[in-house]
């Protein structure tokens, strides 16, 4: 860490951001230049490497090292970059069609792998770029131009799957609370190992106001909940409700302050969080924040080059070896 | 007594007999004793096919001369086959008269069966040869009958029985095989003990038998004095990836999944973490490509490898390392296709997919290794070319190069010349050299922040641009940065008779049994110039006038005419074509009747 104190205009360059306007794009591209001077680390040590969709071109707006890569392999080039400079911080910019449908091979091995990269998957649940087919995570029952009567397949759960894939980090956010984003950005950075973190983003276009009934400011208090290690899941306008854990299924109690009795969370537990991933809206708020975290060995190829010419002079006289006069 | 050219001998059983190792120590001897040497492992497609059945057969070809060898032999003087499914493999490739030696005790009436075939097969045409008829399992286990062994064990060592059999029909000596069996098995003494009493026991018992080896008995070749060892393709491979990481500093990472051929240099790799080589054995070939390309983002030299059905996968990346104008290195080990095809058989038909195979105007170098020797030399340029102008590069290799073996004069390292690698020469990316090429800016580094892309590009910052004139020019630079690339290639090499009238063309691994194609044509009194191309894209600038001074242009490839058609388009001359598609490499007496063929030749007294 140098001893320079970096402002966003340090993560911020000159190129037109092109995304339609109000998308949440803008608000994540935001929350990450707020929390990169924080993070100490000058803009050269960052590299951003994307795939293809909206959510791909977030690297050309950061004033850092960035490769805009092809659709689904930004875990791919990733892992082979941070493989061999793990001196960098490297951090994957990907969406739903890209990580899960046609990246979702890739996705699952870095996770498994432990690649120290901070995955960042921006869901909104629909193909933007290509203007407005179902993706992955569409919704059952979504009209898109690909579904005229609706989806009929059953979504991918994008925490569940990187859970089971072994992934060392997980958590969730959404792209209307840049606090709360922010917050979570910086626990994914500091994680030593493959963070995923998944953002509800909207796409105001193809999908608007697909997260709004728990997103929005207004409605997040009673709709969604706070993710906390040691704490309670408590949430409502005055902190009234809890999620209790009643052996494997999740339920909701009134709370009363100083109750300590009920389920604390422990993202240590791998159990917990798949439950956690698990919980369906509107029966339950929606979780947000640190589902899972365990530490782990990454995947690094840092050796150093040890050998000489000379001795590749005798690797090369090691076998089926002779001297001619 | 006289002494023969090139002796040509297969050793084939079980794939449990032993049959490789058996083989390599036979090539070592004969190259340590100043024989030229080919050789050729067969291999079972199947892993483990069922105990002597035909698809389980394992066979090992050596060719041995006093004189330059180009191929590992296509007749057979010495066939040993260690059941009848091997047998059945490969006798119709003994010459007449040529000695065949089995192992009785498994041909019995069962293994026959196995064979699908009954002993007729053998009796019938016995007269034509020599035939050798050992109880293999009771010479082994009686030469190892003072030790005292549960037979299972002993029985182990009847491969090297045949080794010393062989060592002494070709005249040649027992004491490095035995070296060999000193140091393999250190640590397992009765087995060392077996394993040369059984070699001294075969080597007896041949010598007992007064083995008709005349026709075998060679001189010495002449070779160059120096450092020599037998390489495969492989091998080379591994050897030029620790010269080029040791040597310039810069790691290389290697990635690439498994499949056959090219697996075989993952195996390699997977030694070399000491030599700043990485492995990653990958999730997928796309993955393992996708890798490459972020290691060579961050500074590393790259390399993934594949074969066949993998080439395909890459297609879409190597697309983006064109645009990205980064370097990398692909190997692709041809093998017969489409599809899955002939997974462990040879051939030379992805040339166009090399030079074509991918949307849009990517175009990108290609060059061949023409021997396994050269692999070496090819990889060492790969990255000369990758590095230099800023690309990726397509080797081919294919299935025969990567397994067949040959003598390789060790290079002095220091006299190697090396990819100069100037990272971070300009501050824009995109600002390109006189060669068009770009520079090459590592992430960490300040003031060199740059984010680049598969979008078109436009400018020394090459910010993305969708403007029509702009992706015009783009297409024409990228085109020019590798048609310009010919500039550094060494002036085309003749061999042959160059003053022929007839041209013969060929490209990588086919170069052995081309010049040796050429050496029987002119003893018969037909003349040939052979240029073997090494780089393919862009093709040598020296060639068009070549081309222009010969009357009649073959090219000969392992494919149904790809080269040729590449030279008729860009030349505009009446080349022809000489091509095969059966997963094997060229047999030298066909591709002379052929060239006699296209020449219209008829023989000619020679003495007239």
């Amino acid at each position: 860490m140098s001893d320079k104190t970096y402002t966003r205009e340090d993560f911020t360059n000159s190129t037109e951001v092109r995304w339609c306007p109000g998308c949440g794009d803008y608000a994540i591209l935001m929350a990450l230049q707020r929390l990169l001077p924080e993070l100490g680390l000058p803009p050269e040590n960052h590299v951003f490497v994307s795939g293809i969709g909206c959510a791909g071109r977030l690297p050309y707006y950061m004033n850092t090292y960035g490769f805009h890569t092809i659709h689904g392999r930004a875990t791919a080039v990733a892992t082979g970059l941070k493989a061999m400079r793990d001196d960098l911080t490297v951090w994957v910019i990907t969406g739903d069609g890209d990580a899960l449908s046609i990246g979702g091979n890739h996705l699952i091995h870095c996770l498994r792998r432990n690649v120290n990269v901070n995955i960042l998957l921006f869901n909104n649940q629909v193909y933007g770029l290509t203007k407005g087919q179902f993706s992955p995570t569409s919704q059952k029952g979504q009209i898109t131009k690909t579904s005229p009567q609706g989806v009929s397949n059953e979504p991918l759960n994008p925490l569940q799957l990187a859970l089971a894939a072994g992934a060392s980090f997980v958590a969730r956010a959404v792209d209307k609370d840049p606090t709360q984003l922010m917050a979570v950005l910086k626990k994914a950075y500091e994680h030593k190992g493959c963070s995923f973190v998944e953002i509800y983003q909207d796409c105001n276009i193809f999908n608007h106001g697909a997260f709004d009934e728990f997103a929005l400011k207004a409605n997040r208090a009673e709709q969604t909940v706070m993710l906390e290690e040691g704490k309670p899941l408590v949430f409502g306008a005055t902190r009234q409700k809890v999620i209790n854990q009643d052996g494997d299924c999740l339920s909701v109690a009134d709370y009363q302050e100083g109750n300590e009795a009920g389920y604390r969370h422990d993202p240590t537990s791998f159990m917990s969080a798949m439950r956690l991933a698990r919980a369906r809206y509107p029966q339950l708020p929606v979780p947000l924040g640190v589902y899972y975290q365990e530490t782990r060995e990454n995947f690094v190829l840092n050796k150093p080059i040890v050998k000489t010419l000379e001795d590749v002079e005798k690797l090369m006289r090691a076998k089926a070896f002779w001297q001619q006069d | 007594m006289s002494t023969t050219d090139a002796i040509v001998i297969r050793i084939t059983g079980d794939s449990g007999d032993g049959v490789q190792i058996l083989g390599e120590q036979l090539t070592i001897t004969a190259a340590v004793t100043g024989r030229d040497v080919r050789t050729w492992p067969d291999f079972p497609a199947e892993i483990r096919a069922p105990a002597g059945t035909v698809a389980g057969v394992s066979g090992f070809q050596l060719a041995m001369a006093e004189e330059a060898l180009f191929t590992a032999g296509e007749t057979l003087n010495v066939l040993v086959a260690l059941n009848p499914a091997a047998l059945k493999n490969s006798l119709e490739q003994l010459t007449p008269g040529g000695l065949l030696v089995i192992n009785e005790d498994s041909f019995q009436d069962k293994d026959w069966q196995k064979a699908g075939l009954d002993s007729s097969f053998l009796s019938n045409v016995a007269e034509h040869y020599q035939v050798i008829k050992l109880p293999l399992i009771s010479l082994t286990l009686q030469a190892v009958e003072s030790l005292a062994m549960n037979h299972a064990h002993a029985k182990k060592a009847k491969n090297f029985y045949i080794l010393g059999l062989v060592l002494w029909l070709f005249d040649l000596p027992t004491e490095h095989c035995l070296a060999f069996i000193e140091q393999k098995f250190k640590n397992k003494s009765d087995v060392m003990a077996a394993n040369k009493l059984t070699l001294l026991a075969g080597y007896n018992y041949a010598m007992t038998l007064e083995l008709s080896r005349q026709p075998f008995m060679m001189s010495q070749v002449n070779r160059e004095g120096g450092d020599y060892r037998q390489v495969t393709g492989v091998e080379a491979v591994a050897m030029a990836l620790a010269t080029l990481a040791v040597g310039t500093g810069t790691r290389m990472f290697v990635s690439g999944y498994p499949i056959t051929p090219s697996s075989a240099i993952l195996h390699e790799c997977a030694k070399l973490a000491d030599y700043g080589v990485q492995l990653l054995q990958a999730e997928d070939e796309i993955a393992a490509i996708c890798a490459c390309l972020g290691a060579s983002y961050g500074g590393c030299l790259a390399l993934t490898c594949t074969s066949g059905p993998g080439l395909d996968l890459k297609s879409e990346s190597l697309g983006l390392a064109v645009m990205t104008e980064l370097p990398l290195v692909l190997i692709d080990v041809q093998r017969a296709g489409a599809s899955t095809g002939l997974p462990t058989k040879t051939g030379q038909s992805d040339l166009r997919q090399a030079f074509y195979g991918r949307h849009g105007e990517a175009p990108l170098p290609v060059i061949a290794a023409k021997s396994p020797a050269d692999c070496f030399n090819t990889l060492i340029e790969a990255f000369t070319i990758a590095t230099k102008y800023m690309t990726p590069v397509i080797v081919l290799m294919d299935a025969f190069l990567a397994i067949a073996a040959e003598p390789w004069k060790l290079p002095a390292l220091d006299a190697v010349t090396l990819p100069d690698l100037h990272k971070n020469r300009f501050p824009k990316p995109f600002q390109r050299d006189e060669n068009l090429s770009r520079s090459w800016n590592i992430p960490g580094t300040p003031e060199f922040i740059h984010q680049i892309g598969g979008l078109e590009k436009q400018g020394d910052s090459g910010r993305v641009s969708y403007d029509s004139a702009n992706h015009q020019a783009m297409v024409k630079l990228r085109a020019a940065k590798i048609n310009g690339i010919s500039r550094d290639y060494a002036p085309l090499v003749i061999e042959g008779d160059a003053n022929a009238r007839v041209l013969l063309i060929g490209w990588g691994s086919t170069w052995g049994s081309l010049r040796a194609a050429v050496h029987q044509c002119e003893q018969d009194g037909l003349p040939i110039a052979l240029v073997q191309l090494r780089q393919l894209n862009p093709l040598p600038d020296d060639l068009a006038a070549l081309l222009s001074t010969y009357d009649t242009i073959l090219v000969a490839e392992l494919n149904s005419g790809q080269l040729c058609q590449i030279i008729r388009a860009n030349y505009l001359v009446d080349a022809r074509s000489i091509t095969q598609c059966d997963g094997q490499s060229f047999t030298v007496s066909s591709l002379v009747n052929t060239i006699k063929m296209e020449c219209h030749y008829e023989r000619q007294d020679v003495h007239a």
